[in-house]
């Protein structure tokens, strides 16, 4: 295909899809050659924009159209739904789940990143030493990652099981009572906070790591010279100069543990009670959990975690930001 | 003296990932208990008397869902690569109109949460009839790779120096040919590390396949897993076994492909 057929055709493009105001090519005899490489570099990147539009944008403006509507069964077969403004949104704020399903939602993404985020640092310093079969066992860790969260999810189920779990049979060897993980109001949250944990310590582990990697060997030589021990080394040296990393680790934490799903709702579905749920639970139960679809409430329930998520992926972006420039 | 302390840390480091990796090992160990040794109190630590029943059981009633991920999955990835590389290309090479904005949309577009997307998928779908499909699930699972794929991609053929493409162009290529023929081969490994994760999150996903196709003629094994959870609470090896059957696709990606896990772990995360 030579280069004035993807100029003809790109053009044909944009313009029936309106994403810029072009000067026909017709107009001008002989286009610049800057001119036609940016149009071609747009014919590009012509199919990720429609694709944005179409699956991220559309998607989202109907989620948002579809809170401010009273959508019902009826809805789908004759399209009607009332626009009510901002009822679905004060519907949820006044119900009783909304305090409980805020304050697990807190508890649930910053007791999951403290954790995740500790242990991640602490095995990707122990790591980090070059000992026989450390690349390996690293490799290793990134399994729990990589399986699919609904068979990790279940595989804790049924460790946590109350009856035939390993968990409290190992309680019971030590001498402790058994625990109701998963049925009682008080443990349910620790249940889900054990798997999600689990889950994101090899995330937090390799980006870590590969901040580890870039502090240069220098430093700590100069540290070593100093008299330093391990713990100062750590204090003084690493952690400083691995901030950078760990604050875009927290936040990416933050923005993905607001999303968790999968595995809250195959260990507890947000049960007994409001124990464990949390927005992205709440919002699910309302639209899709069984009985008459909610799907307005749901849209706004979900809207208010969109406007979290969007806080803390604006703070991602201001570290990102600033990173760049440091 | 020193040795002796390299491999003390191996020691300490075998001893942690048993802790980790035990969940794991627990989930292998169920699927080949036996039934009535199930609510065994306390459990066997070992399948001293192991049974391949579970498995068996998942080769009979699993097996079409297995295909459907698989089919959602290679769908997911072709979308995926198809729409993300040549963008990249064009964002990292071409300098097109807006490539700066793109690049931060496509950071926010991570970040929305999945319900929110599901909610949205389910009024389009319905309406486009494309509720309960196959081809449905591929354009939702497509959602969670291509941010993922163009930023991956992006950081990888900035890296791509420009004398080889000015060369290809000096041979009279065009932007097109310059790809093709150029730019593609090159990128090898980043599209390997896109495929590998746009392959794994429609593998592992469950939440547009719980909402967009879950009572659809074909439907993949998460739901499989899922239906087996409710239906029968009182058969934990066939449910392990599921689990252990549907995550040998993670484990063999891993052994083959170790080094894209990280590099796409680390470049998702710390490249923008």
């Amino acid at each position: 295909m030579t280069a004035t057929q993807i100029t003809s055709e790109s053009a044909a493009r944009v313009t029936k899809d309106g994403a810029a105001s072009l000067v026909a090519p017709s107009r001008r005899r002989a286009p610049k050659p800057r001119w036609r490489e940016r149009l071609v570099a747009s014919a590009f990147v012509a199919p990720v924009v429609i694709y944005l539009a179409v699956f991220y944008a559309y998607p989202l403006f109907r989620n948002l159209d579809l809170s401010f509507r009273d959508y019902t069964l009826r809805s789908f077969i004759d399209g009607n739904a009332p626009f009510v403004w901002f009822d679905n949104y004060a519907q949820v704020l006044a119900d009783s789940t909304f305090a409980p399903a805020l304050i697990n939602t807190a508890v649930f993404t910053f007791v999951s990143i403290i954790f995740q985020f500790s242990i991640g640092l602490l095995l990707a310093v122990f790591f980090y030493r070059h000992f026989p079969l450390s690349a390996t066992l690293r490799a290793l860790f990134l399994v729990p990652w990589l399986l699919p969260l609904l068979v990790s999810a279940s595989v804790w189920a049924w460790m946590l099981n109350s009856e035939s779990g390993i968990v409290n049979a190992a309680l019971e060897t030590i001498g402790l009572g058994q625990v109701n993980w998963l049925t009682s109001p008080q443990w349910s949250m620790v249940s889900v906070l054990l798997a999600n944990i689990w889950i994101g310590i090899p995330f937090n582990l390799v980006i870590l790591y590969s901040g580890l990697q870039n502090i240069p060997g220098e430093v700590y030589e100069a540290a070593s010279l100093d008299g330093a021990n391990g713990w100062q080394t750590f204090w003084r040296i690493t952690f400083p100069l691995l901030r950078p990393v760990s604050a875009i680790t927290i936040l990416l934490g933050l923005v993905y543990t607001l999303k968790v799903f999968d595995i809250i709702w195959i260990m507890t579905r947000g049960a007994p009670g409001n124990s464990s749920t949390t927005f992205a639970i709440w919002s699910y139960r309302l639209g899709f959990g069984g009985g008459s679809p909610e799907l307005s409430p749901a849209a706004a329930v979900g809207n208010l975690l969109i406007i979290l998520a969007f806080v803390f992926g604006l703070l991602y972006i201001r570290s990102q930001r600033k990173l760049v420039e440091s | 003296m020193r040795t002796r302390g390299r491999l003390w840390k191996t020691a300490v480091g075998v001893v942690l990932t048993g802790i980790m990796l035990f969940p794991l090992y627990w989930m292998i160990n169920v699927s080949l208990t036996q039934p009535n040794e199930l609510r065994k109190d306390p459990p066997n630590l070992f399948p001293f008397n192991p049974t391949f029943d579970g498995y068996s059981r998942v080769i009979s009633e699993q097996l079409p869902y297995l295909g459907t991920s698989l089919v959602v999955g290679l769908g997911t990835v072709i979308l995926t690569v198809a729409i993300s590389a040549p963008a990249a290309f064009a964002i990292a090479k071409l300098r097109p109109w807006g490539g700066t904005t793109l690049n931060f949309v496509l950071l926010i577009a991570q970040m929305i949460p999945g319900i929110i997307m599901a909610m949205g998928f389910y009024l389009i779908f319905f309406n486009w009839g494309i509720l309960d499909t196959i081809p449905g699930l591929i354009l939702a699972d497509s959602t969670l790779a291509v941010p993922f794929g163009v930023l991956i991609f992006v950081a990888f053929m900035s890296g791509i120096p420009n004398e080889l493409i000015a060369a290809a162009k000096i041979d009279g290529a065009g932007a097109w040919r310059t790809f093709r023929s150029i730019v593609l081969p090159v990128s090898r490994n980043s599209i390997v590390t896109v495929s590998l994760f746009a392959f794994l999150w429609s593998w592992s996903d469950f939440l547009f396949a719980s909402t967009l196709n879950r009572s659809g003629a074909f439907q993949p094994i998460t739901i499989g897993i899922y239906r087996y959870i409710g239906n029968n609470t009182q058969d934990w090896n066939a449910i392990m076994a599921t689990a252990v059957v549907a995550s040998i696709p993670a484990a063999v990606l891993l052994v083959l492909a170790q080094r894209y896990v990280a590099a796409g772990v680390t470049a998702g995360a710390v490249k923008d």
